[in-house]
This record gives structure tokens, C-alpha cells and sequence, in this order.
């Protein structure tokens, strides 16, 4: 069910105002199946489209990525993707919205039903079936996105900030989710973020960007157990030594960017 | 927004107290006082109006309640008026579903094909900038003066509106829907159905509203111009006659057509933006 995903010598610039601005330069990372990484990077440093360029969304022009051992030339319909802005669909209830990656798989309505009551229940979203996203709370949305990726079980998952707009205590418990699922399921995950502390509590490796082109500067394995409590895993040395060395690693970069 | 939703959420809404009971008594008795109001200034209109009329202006210029009154009384009675109102009832309708029907297809078509739309648009541009109603001389020599020419001038008048407003709705899909929907498996049909449609819906609806009275007002305009039956033949006939009564008849009929078609797309807006918060 999971899925490695193996990136050589990517390179991509966008054209803009009559020059070619260079977003990531010669990038090459392999990805475990099963594995949580996390890309941490200045704002623009191309973390991001990397991840576009994994879900299929921009098209790669130099270099290659397999994902599953297959080569991404288009949509890659084998990965979860879940963005810092709410993607779930505002005029489709909860139901309908954990619903439709079945539908559009072709599950039958039975089947879809049981599965997509499971899922909303999974994520403690039981009772808000028929509610519009617009009625329900940022995290609440967050969490019918979750249920949604969950509910047609993808190997990968691409996740860009997905809880970057939720306050601290929120983002706290939705990391705790997410940690829960990814025990259970072992996915492959990448996830997108500023905040170190974040990819340090969630990742098994953390890969900092450089910034304006972006290239890989630092691998840092985190040294915590797999199965951590996202509420004390902050308190432990480990963190702070790895928290210490990736700030290290990543301030300069981040001050260079502010300077530009 | 989602600040005041988390707050709603966590306290709950289910305590009905003599709080609840009390808001809510307070809104029925403002909505009845509205009501009230509303039938006190249409009687008041009816008043002056019976007052004015033959004391302060002619009779000949703003006829009478009365008058009008009997001629709707007695149109309704020998059948005139349900024979003129259903033909033009019947050319709005269909030069609204013609007009709806085209508009939506391009709309999305254009809205999906940027260079089809890149092409075309100097050229929309130019027709769009035509009074509509300046077509309907036209459209009385292709079509005749029965009832096509003023579907005709309704489609064409419909047919603008709901174009521009689909076209507009459909560059206006947010980019993130379209790729997540992809990406869950979705192709361009699964797209057009879930995200393209259901999003560009709130500029349909808006066009909707918009585009039905144009569609009465491009039906009755035709009738004017050239025609033997609906309610601008009768308003234009009697107007020849210096009937004012007729006129005046003729008038409110179209009034109270339009305000019950404004009224049920309200209905319709509501249920189909029923996911809207507002």
C-alpha cells in the first residue's frame, strides 16, 4: 500500500516579467515507503513545489520522479493532498465531501457509506454529516479533509502546512491525529512546513532548503522514537539538539531571504 | 468568521431559555409590523391616487382605481386576459430556457477553452454593447410577427446575461478545487460536475435573476412593436386609443407577473446557495 518516491536532479524556474527566476536547483532525495519526512525552508525556497511536482500538479521538466515506481508525468492519482487553505468543496456537506474521492473511484454507494460514517467518526466528526464546511470551525474543516484522505486510504500522503492557519492548541491535537493515523497505516508522508518544531515532532527525517534556487542544505534524522507523544516529545534532549542544529542550519537562510 | 463559528460550536446550541423565547418573539412581532406597513402604504398609494384622479389631473392621464379596477374585473371574466397573459407568459418562458439553455453551454465551454475565449472576445464585446432591443425589428422580419420574434428578442436578451455571467463563474473556480478533485481521482467530466458547475452556480443564479424580467421586458417590447395578442399588444392597443385604463390594467398585470418570478428565484437562489453562510 505504501510508497517510496525517488526525486533526480529536479530543476524548475518559472518565467516571469521577462526573466527566469531559478525555484529549485538539481534536487535529489529518496523517500522511504513508510517513511514521515518533512521539508522545512525560507518562504519561496521551492518546498512546496516540490511537493506540486510530486502530486503531478506542475509538470517536471528537468530531472525525474518515480513515485511507486512510476514515473509522475501527470496528476498523480495515488497520493493524498492536503493544503494549509481548505480544499474540502464549501457546497458539498461533510458526508458528500468524504464521500466524493470514492464516488469518483467507483465504490459502490453501500460501501461508501459504511466507509464514509467510519471515517467521520474516526475523526471524532460524528453528528456534523450534513453540515457545510462553512458552518463548521477551521479545525472541523481540517479534520473533513483528513477523513476525506483517509477514506479511499492512499499510500502517500502530500500535505503542504495543512495546519498552518490553526492555533497552537489545535494544531497540537490535529498533529496528534495524524501521528495516530500514520502509526496505524504507515503511509508515506511529506509534509510541508515553517515551523521547525513541527517537523521535528512529526518527522523521522527533516530536510531544510536553502533559499532562491532551492537545493537540499541539510538532512537531519530525528533521533525520537517512532511512537511519540506529540504533548511531551518537545521536552525530551533529543529535540532540542535536533531543534538546535536545524535552526542552525536553516537561520542563515531565512535571514539571507529577509536581506534579498 | 471561523472565529465566532469555533465559539458557537463549543457553547452549543441546544438550551432553549425564556432568553431564546423572548429574541424570537421580538423578530415575529418586527416581521408583522413590516407587513402591516407594507399593505397601510399600498392602501395609502390607492387613496391619493383615487383622490388626484379627476379632482387635481385629468382622468384621461392616470384613469382611475376604480376604472382599472372593473377593466381587470371584466378582462378577467371574458377570458382577455388569461388568453394575452399565457402568450406572453409563454414567449418569456421560452425565450428564457432558449436563452439559458445556449448561455450556460458557451458560458462553460468558453470558460474552459481560454483561447476560444481570447478569439471570440472583441467580437462578444461588440454585440454585447448593442441595445438587445434594437435587434427586435430584425428578428420581426426572420421570424414574422407571431410568437417566435419575441422568444427571439427574450433569448437574445437572456442569452448575454447568462453567458457572461457563466463565463465569468467559471474563470472565478478556485484552482485548489479542480487540482484536489483531480487528484482524488476525478476526470474532466467529474470536475465540470462537482467543482466547475456547483462553483460558477452563484453567478448563474445572479444572472438568473437578473435575465427574467429582461426576458418579460424583450417579450413585451416585441408585442409593441408588432403583434396581435399579449400584454403589450394590449397596452399598445389601448394606448392608440387613449384607453388609460387599459394601459394602467395592463401595467399592473406585468408588475405583478414580474414580482412573482422575482420572488420564486429568490426560493431558488436560496436552496441552491443553501451551503452559503451568510
Amino acid at each position: 500500500m505504501t510508497a517510496g518516491i525517488a526525486i533526480r536532479g529536479v530543476r524548475k524556474s518559472y518565467v516571469a516579467r521577462g526573466s527566469e527566476r531559478l525555484a529549485l536547483d538539481d534536487v535529489d532525495l529518496d523517500i522511504a515507503p513508510g517513511e514521515f519526512v518533512a521539508f522545512v525552508g525560507p518562504s519561496g525556497c521551492g518546498k512546496s513545489t516540490l511537493m506540486n511536482m510530486i502530486a503531478g500538479i506542475l509538470p517536471v521538466e528537468e530531472g525525474s520522479i518515480v513515485h511507486d515506481g512510476r514515473r509522475v508525468t501527470g496528476i498523480n492519482r495515488a497520493v493524498g493532498y492536503m493544503t494549509q487553505q481548505d480544499a474540502v468543496l464549501p457546497w458539498r456537506s461533510a458526508q458528500q465531501n468524504v464521500e466524493l474521492p470514492l464516488r469518483l473511484r467507483g465504490v459502490a454507494r453501500a460501501q461508501r457509506q459504511a466507509r464514509v460514517a467510519e471515517m467521520l467518526a474516526a475523526v471524532g466528526l460524528g453528528g456534523f454529516e450534513s453540515a457545510f464546511p462553512g458552518e463548521l470551525s477551521g479545525g472541523m474543516r481540517k479534520r473533513v479533509a483528513l477523513a476525506q484522505l483517509l477514506a479511499y486510504d492512499p499510500g502517500t500522503l502530500l500535505m503542504d502546512e495543512p495546519f498552518g492557519a490553526l492555533d497552537a492548541q489545535l494544531k497540537l491535537l490535529m498533529q496528534e491525529q495524524l501521528l495516530r493515523i500514520w502509526t496505524a497505516r504507515k503511509q508515506t508522508v511529506v509534509f510541508v512546513t515553517h515551523d521547525l518544531a513541527e517537523a521535528i515532532t512529526l518527522a523521522q527525517r527533516v530536510v531544510v532548503f536553502s533559499g532562491r534556487p532551492g537545493r537540499i542544505k541539510q538532512i537531519e534524522t530525528v533521533a525520537l522514537p517512532v511512537e511519540r507523544d506529540v504533548f511531551r516529545v518537545r521536552f525530551l534532549p533529543e529535540f532540542e539538539a535536533a531543534y538546535t542544529r536545524l535552526w542552525e542550519a536553516l537561520s542563515p537562510e531565512i535571514r539571507r531571504g529577509e536581506a534579498a | 468568521m471561523s472565529g465566532i463559528a469555533d465559539e458557537a460550536v463549543a457553547v452549543g446550541g441546544t438550551l432553549r431559555t425564556a432568553r431564546v423565547a423572548a429574541v424570537e418573539a421580538g423578530v415575529r412581532r418586527r416581521r408583522a409590523t413590516v407587513i402591516v406597513l407594507r399593505v397601510l402604504v399600498g392602501v395609502a398609494f390607492i387613496a391619493l391616487w383615487h383622490v388626484a384622479s379627476g379632482n387635481w389631473i385629468d382622468t384621461l392621464l392616470i384613469s382611475s382605481p376604480e376604472a382599472v379596477g372593473a377593466r381587470l374585473w371584466r378582462w378577467t371574466l371574458d377570458g382577455t386576459l388569461w388568453t394575452n397573459l399565457s402568450i406572453t407568459l409563454e414567449a418569456t418562458a421560452f425565450g428564457f430556457v432558449i436563452g439559458c439553455a445556449v448561455g450556460f453551454s458557451l458560458g462553460l465551454l468558453f470558460g474552459r477553452f481560454q483561447m476560444m475565449a481570447e478569439v471570440f472576445d472583441p467580437y462578444i464585446t461588440a454585440i454585447y454593447s448593442i441595445p438587445k432591443i434594437a435587434l427586435a425589428p430584425l428578428f420581426i422580419i426572420w421570424f414574422g410577427i407571431g410568437i417566435e420574434s419575441k422568444i427571439a428578442v427574450s433569448a437574445a436578451i437572456v442569452f448575454f446575461v447568462i453567458f457572461l455571467n457563466t463565463y465569468t463563474g467559471v474563470r472565478e473556480v478556485n484552482p485548489l478545487y479542480v487540482n484536489t478533485t483531480r487528484i482524488m481521482g476525478g476526470g474532466e467530466f467529474a470536475v465540470m460536475r462537482y467543482v466547475i458547475i456547483p462553483s460558477a452556480a452563484s453567478w448563474v443564479i445572479t444572472g438568473l435573476k437578473v435575465s427574467v424580467p429582461y426576458a418579460l421586458v424583450g417579450t413585451v417590447i416585441g408585442e409593441f412593436m408588432s403583434s396581435n395578442s399579449g400584454i403589450g399588444f394590449l397596452i399598445s392597443q389601448a394606448t392608440g386609443l387613449f384607453n388609460t385604463a387599459s394601459v394602467f390594467a395592463g401595467i399592473i398585470v406585468l408588475a405583478v407577473v414580474g414580482a412573482i418570478i422575482n420572488t420564486a428565484l429568490k426560493y431558488l437562489e436560496a436552496w441552491v446557495l443553501r451551503w452559503r453562510v451568510a
